[in-house]
């Protein structure tokens, strides 16, 4: 998978939890989930686990503390799939 | 037998202990009595007795127990207490901190004043501070009344 899709994968992810006043094209690599994309963190916990099921990966908290933006998000993936 | 006996005394003393943690009073505490908490879900009960104070106005003249009230039950007994259990045997004394995140019930009857309900919930996962059931409520005589799925975040102080 090329970061591109994997971009792509996460983006439809994070499509399904944004709320009604941010779009899709809003969602850039530095944006932040909770302040920019006003996305909850009982939400982000739901993108986690979306993501853990679309990339056959496991987050751990620190994981989870470190996942501020999607460029994070992005960088998590990469190692989990690196390890694996 | 007698070791027996002790564990279920042990147990139900635990099952109070859960009650004693929650952050609700009357006229806002909807939980009598838990017969079971496990990592995998809850179950207990309430009675909603007939002076219960939204009945003068839900509705005029035909007290009917709200849906939103249900769903603070279900809550309540289904994802709060065994939220609580959940922490507690992370071993954590530090007082905790919850809010329901989302909620998708559906009504099937109406529950009248008096009505003891039964609420038993399943966990779908406990994630991330996240604990996410699936609840359903009885009335006395074992008809489901409502059911569905309900989400909340419970931290502890220290968490941040």
């Amino acid at each position: 998978m090329t970061k591109e899709e994997k971009y792509q994968k996460l983006k439809d992810i994070i499509k399904i939890y944004l709320p009604e006043d941010v779009n899709i094209i809003d969602v850039k690599e530095d944006s932040n989930f909770i302040s920019e994309l006003n996305i909850n963190s009982a939400n982000l916990v739901d993108i986690v686990l979306d993501v853990e099921d679309a990339f056959d990966i496991r987050l751990e908290n620190e994981d989870m503390d470190e996942m501020q933006t999607v460029a994070n998000a992005l960088r998590i993936i990469e190692t989990k799939l690196s390890e694996k | 037998m007698e070791a027996k006996v002790f564990v279920k005394i042990e147990y139900m003393t635990n099952l109070q202990a859960i009650i004693d943690e929650l952050p609700y009073t009357a006229p806002f505490l909807f939980v009598d009595e838990l017969v079971r908490v496990d990592a995998d879900g809850a179950e207990g009960h309430f009675t909603f007795l007939p002076q219960l104070d939204f009945y003068k106005g839900h509705f005029k003249e035909n007290p009917v127990t709200p849906g939103v009230i249900l769903t603070e039950c279900c809550a309540q007994i289904g994802v709060v207490c065994l939220g609580i259990y959940l922490i507690k045997a992370g071993a954590s004394d530090k007082k905790l901190q919850m809010g329901m995140s989302s909620s998708q019930m559906e009504f099937l009857k109406p529950v009248l004043p008096n009505e003891k309900v039964r609420v038993v919930s399943k966990k779908i996962y406990y994630r991330f501070q996240k604990l996410k059931c699936e609840v359903k409520m009885y009335d006395s005589k074992g008809g489901l009344v409502c059911k569905g799925e309900i989400a909340g975040m419970i931290t502890t102080d220290l968490d941040g």
